[in-house]
């Protein structure tokens, strides 16, 4: 069977809900009736044909051909299978997913993978603020699975993370890893101000010393370290990065001490 | 049938019999690997048999850096024991004491069997709060801080029910020099069959020994039938060209890698002749009424 595709026809004239364009919600229904399901959030209601021209026939593959950043909830809470994005997409991409993957080879809006719980979400470009944050008035962000941003990540990533990993390949925004709980932060090419803000547990692994630390940090030695060798390997194995991040024996500060203080900031020496 | 003649050497007609066990292995790295296999000798002291030890335990294989999670030098140590309970009890006590006290070591998962015994989950408490969970991957690993920086335990490792214990063999030789050439050479070649282990000093028993005793207690005794110096007083298995018998003792992971072992090193004492080495080959059961696994000698040949 071929990949279920929605190919954008224009750019949409409201905010769009994809959450239930996702393999779970599409399984065993007939073209005719997805084209009639409603995605718009405005008074216009669109509906997916006439948003998008569909084609294919495998709910567990989905395709959408065409990206904007009023493409919201892509693929929210998905378990299984695969969804593609060729382009851009807007907030909380992957919402609260459970499994499969998501790929968006484009730019991502805020909350993207937020309150992720499983699953593999990669996005080619560039991904907002508060990425796989908690929405307001959530007690967790990040709770399991992979996501990967090629690009850079705006402030507050992996806020009040718990479980999981986040890696973050050309850098990221102000507050990277805030509040966290426990869980890995992987930021390549540089962080904004104070990196481990406020966080509990968890760990922050960046491949060059942070420029501007909370004062609420401290210094933690340097020892050999079999952790780094494992997680090198694994970000290698995984496919996230092509070199080593850490080495084998990085640097730790611990932190943040306004808090519990049980966190780390490891990188290179 | 009667026995055989091989390259010059008696091939007793008959058959070791073993017994099903319940078995896990770990994966132990170190910065070099004299440490690695330091960390690994010294978990494995004192667990030749299970009768007085609690477990049988030893070096499965050296594994190169290319082969380990962490990309040092490891080594992989297999642990035999009759009872799950004991398996885990014996797990964590030589852990514990023997492997995150050495030096720069890391501990890994050796095996994926039908169970789960505890590692790292529970090593984890000596972290006394200050110990790190981390999940990469499907692996979940413990980080414990000592005092050379940490130790990484895996936090779980398998179990398998599938194990067997007790296949071996006897080298029979015209004096000792030659018995223990014939059954050096035997445990060489065993170190290169993965899964098997051979639990005894160096691989080798010498005192290989018969169920019960005429003293009350006594779980095992002396083997009379095998023992030269009583040759001529009691109901002896030796012929008068025999001064010396050694046993190979083996454990597997599973039937098949106690047979790959006992073909092993019965070739490699085939090899090395009668005039360096052993002259005649047996093997000892107990009638084939206990054991739930049985080796024919005359399979095992090369």
């Amino acid at each position: 069977m071929k990949a279920l595709t929605f190919t954008l026809v224009a750019e949409p004239p409201e905010r769009l809900d994809l959450s239930p364009l996702t393999p779970e919600r599409l399984a065993g229904i007939e073209r005719r009736d997805v084209e009639r399901i409603q995605i718009g959030m405005s008074k216009h209601g669109s509906k997916v044909g006439d948003i998008f021209r569909v084609a294919g026939s495998d709910p567990t593959s989905i395709v959408f051909e065409g990206g904007s950043t009023r493409l919201d909830l892509v693929a929210q809470g998905m378990r299984g299978g695969s969804v593609r994005l060729d382009g851009n997409a807007g907030a909380q991409a992957g919402r609260a997913m459970r499994g499969g993957k998501l790929m968006i080879e484009g730019n991502a809006g805020p909350y993207a993978g937020s309150g992720m719980r499983g699953g593999r979400l990669e996005i080619t470009g560039n991904a907002g603020d508060h990425l796989g944050a908690p929405l307001v008035g959530e007690l967790a962000g990040m709770n399991g699975g992979v996501l990967i941003v090629r690009g850079k990540a705006g402030a507050f990533a992996a806020d009040r993370m718990r479980r999981g990993l986040i890696a973050v390949l050309k850098g990221s925004g102000d507050h990277a890893g805030s509040r966290m709980i426990a869980g890995t932060l992987v930021v390549a090419g540089g962080t904004g101000e104070m990196p481990g803000y406020l966080m509990r547990r968890g760990s922050i692994l960046l491949d060059r010393t942070p420029a501007r630390m909370s004062p609420s940090f401290v210094e933690c030695g340097a020892p050999e370290s079999v952790f780094a060798a494992i997680i090198d390997r694994h970000l290698i194995a995984e496919g996230i990065l092509k070199r080593p991040l850490l080495g084998s024996a990085p640097r730790k500060y611990g932190g943040d001490n306004a808090v519990l203080g049980m966190g780390e900031v490891l990188f290179p020496r | 049938m009667p026995n055989m003649s091989v390259n010059g050497m008696t091939i007793d007609d008959t058959f070791a019999e073993a017994f099903g066990m319940r078995a896990t292995a770990i994966v132990i790295t170190a910065p070099s690997r004299k440490w690695a296999r330091q960390a690994a000798i010294t978990m494995s002291g004192f667990a030749t048999s299970v009768i007085g030890c609690g477990c049988e335990a030893a070096i499965d294989l050296d594994l190169p850096p290319s082969a380990t999670p962490d990309g040092r030098p490891g080594c992989r140590v297999m642990i035999f024991a009759m009872g799950t309970d004991e398996l885990q009890k014996q797990l964590l006590n030589r852990v514990g004491q023997c492997v995150l006290t050495s030096p720069g070591s890391a501990c890994f998962a050796g095996l994926q069997g039908s169970a789960e015994l505890k590692l790292g989950s529970a090593l984890r408490y000596f972290g006394d709060g200050w110990q790190i969970s981390k999940k990469i991957g499907d692996r979940h690993f413990w980080r414990i801080p000592v005092m050379d920086g940490e130790f990484l335990c895996e936090a779980t490792t398998g179990l398998t029910k599938e194990a067997v214990g007790g296949g071996n063999f006897f080298v029979m030789a015209q004096n000792s020099a030659n018995a223990l050439a014939a059954a050096e050479a035997a445990v060489a070649a065993i170190g290169m069959v993965p899964g098997a282990i051979v639990p005894f000093p160096g691989g080798i028993a010498r005192s290989g020994s018969k169920i019960g005793g005429k003293y009350k207690g006594m779980i095992a005794s002396a083997n009379e039938a095998y023992a030269p110096t009583l040759r001529g007083v009691v109901a002896s298995e030796l012929g008068p060209d025999i001064n010396a018998v050694l046993e190979i003792v083996i454990d597997g992971e599973t039937n098949d890698a106690v047979a790959a072992a006992m073909k092993a090193g019965i070739k490699a004492v085939i090899e090395l002749g009668p005039k360096r080495g052993a002259v005649r080959i047996s093997a000892g059961n107990y009638g084939g009424k206990l054991g739930k696994f049985i080796y024919s000698l005359k399979d095992m040949l090369p």
